[in-house]
């Protein structure tokens, strides 16, 4: 069989030299070997003031894009929550009242959209289904809470401000190959 | 020397002394997680205080907050006598130790031991075979059959191995005529260092101090894949924190002793001749003794931390079959090596 490292080693039943059989010189080997690891680099870092970089597509907390004007891109169509496997997100739609067309981008809205994070397993199919980029998933994480209630995330949360300081980033998700791809409509991901 | 002067410099002695004791037992906990962190790449506690310094303290007040529990079953006051006969005779090792030479102040001699018994070593060995009854008495009083089997293997443990360290012992009585443990370090002024004269000796007390503090590689009376805790399974709070305690006090005793008898104990080479007042030398004495045993602990630790832990019939093989028959031969080249100009004469070179 081919080895997978060159590390391996054939186990033979010989009988140990004297010098196996004193046992001292293995065990200062073995000491030289902790103790080159004494002096190493450590690998740790330290959580709550070092935070490693999450990667480019990391899926943490979700986000409710606005448009360039700050009008809600959500149209409460539900596909997110057809497509979410683990039955996390709830809305309800309501019709666009004149006079909101500053709040809401399309003539229908989610009146109310819920995330329960403890249900969420962070797989990004909303985002994948949502036709509106209005869902993304963000490198943000979700704050631990001491209540299970504290985890359904209503609108106030999830929806980003309107202000520019306020807003998501999420240019790192959504690419130019990533909105290339969804145009094609004959994958399966965006049926 | 007045009455009063001697009980008082013998009771600061005895206070200096057990309060140095407890505090490096403090520090060796804090000192084992950090250096076991460090050999496996980690950091260790680092957040209560500055490097995590105040671990020691977190853990104490922790073990005092848990809550006390002793099992409906066991035998009550023997689960209390257990811990407590552990810490105390962890404790009564530090008496013969000398710390240093002597302090000379308006006009006193103040030798840094407390007790100079001229058969210290008996009193040793005396008050570590002690130790196991703590031991014994916990695992036994816990009517558990994990902490009664930690307990028996603990005493047969430590009694195989105390042969071995009696006999290793007796080849350095030999060279040194004496059993004073003063008088032993005393002897060793300069380069007379005992591990130059008795290095095999040397080398199976230290192998016989580790099976004798439980440590790893010896320590299977608390090997948790097999039996939970060992003796002290069923003990919580600072009954626990007591067994612990002595575990780390008997650690710095046995640092401490084998560099008092092998490594030159509180003497130092060339120091002498940097060092010219007499108070100065010897505390420069009791820094050079405490560089030792800082090693010896550090060394202890390092071991524990590579090694895996002893089979029981390795355990029993090693110490019976190869340390033991060992010793007795270190006896007989010493004796050998001591008459050499008698068998000389004998055989008419």
């Amino acid at each position: 069989m081919q080895p997978l490292t060159n590390r391996s080693k054939v186990v033979v039943n010989k009988k140990m030299s004297l010098y196996e059989k004193i046992y001292l010189p293995a065990i200062l080997s073995g000491m030289m070997i902790t103790m080159s690891h004494f002096f190493r680099k450590k690998p740790t870092i330290q959580y709550p003031e070092q935070k490693r970089e999450f990667s480019g597509t990391y899926r943490g907390q979700h986000v409710l894009k606005r448009d360039e004007n700050g009008a809600e891109r959500c149209t409460a169509c539900g596909l997110c929550a057809v497509a979410c496997p683990a039955e996390a997100i709830t809305m309800v739609a309501a019709e666009r009242k004149k006079g909101e067309e500053k709040l809401y981008r399309e003539e229908k809205y989610a009146a109310t959209y819920e995330i329960n994070m403890l249900r969420c397993i962070f797989c990004g199919d909303c985002e994948d289904a949502c036709p509106k980029e209005a869902i993304f998933l963000t490198d943000r994480t979700v704050k631990p809470e001491n209540n299970r209630g504290s985890f359904f995330y209503a609108k106030d949360i999830l929806v980003e401000g309107t202000e520019k300081e306020k807003r998501i980033d999420v240019t790192r998700r959504q690419t130019a190959a990533v909105l290339e791809f969804k145009k094609h409509k004959e994958f399966d991901h965006n049926r | 020397m007045a009455l009063q002067t001697y009980i008082i410099y013998k009771l600061i002695l005895v206070l200096v002394v057990f309060a140095f004791t407890m505090l490096i037992a403090m520090y060796s906990t804090y000192a084992e997680r950090k250096v076991a962190g460090f050999l496996q790449d980690r950091l260790g506690p680092n957040r209560a205080g500055w490097f995590g310094i105040l671990q020691p303290v977190a853990d104490a007040v922790k073990l005092f907050m848990k809550e006390e529990t002793i099992p409906s079953v066991s035998n009550k006051t023997l689960f209390i006598i257990g811990p407590a006969l552990s810490l105390l005779t962890a404790c009564m090792t530090g008496v013969v130790i000398p710390w240093g030479t002597t302090i000379t102040l308006f006009g006193e001699n103040f030798p840094l031991q407390i007790a100079d018994v001229n058969i210290g070593i008996l009193y040793l060995f005396g008050v570590v075979s002690i130790g196991v009854y703590g031991i014994m008495i916990g695992g036994w009083a816990s009517n558990n059959k994990y902490s009664l089997l930690g307990a028996v293997r603990a005493s047969s443990q430590m009694i195989s191995y105390e042969v071995a360290m009696g006999l290793s012992i007796i080849a350095l009585i030999m060279t040194t005529g004496t059993l004073s443990v003063g008088q032993i370090a005393a002897q060793q002024h300069g380069w007379h260092w005992n591990v130059l004269v008795q290095p095999l000796g040397c080398l199976i007390f230290i192998i016989c101090a580790f099976a004798e503090t439980n440590r790893a590689p010896f320590d299977l009376p608390e090997c948790e894949q097999e039996l939970v805790g060992g003796y002290h399974t069923e003990y919580s709070s600072m009954k626990m924190g007591f067994y612990l305690f002595a575990e780390y006090i008997n650690m710095f005793i046995s640092a401490t002793v084998i560099s008092t008898f092998y490594f030159g104990g509180y003497n130092m080479p060339f120091i002498g001749r940097f060092v010219h007042d007499a108070n100065l030398l010897t505390l420069c004495g009791v820094v050079f003794l405490f560089a030792k045993i800082f090693f010896g602990i550090f060394f202890f630790m390092w071991v524990r931390w590579t090694l895996p832990r002893f089979r029981y019939d390795q355990l029993m093989n090693l110490g019976w079959k190869a340390l033991i028959p060992l010793s007795i031969l270190n006896i007989v080249l010493t004796g050998a090596w001591m008459m050499r100009h008698e068998i000389m004469a004998y055989l008419n070179f």
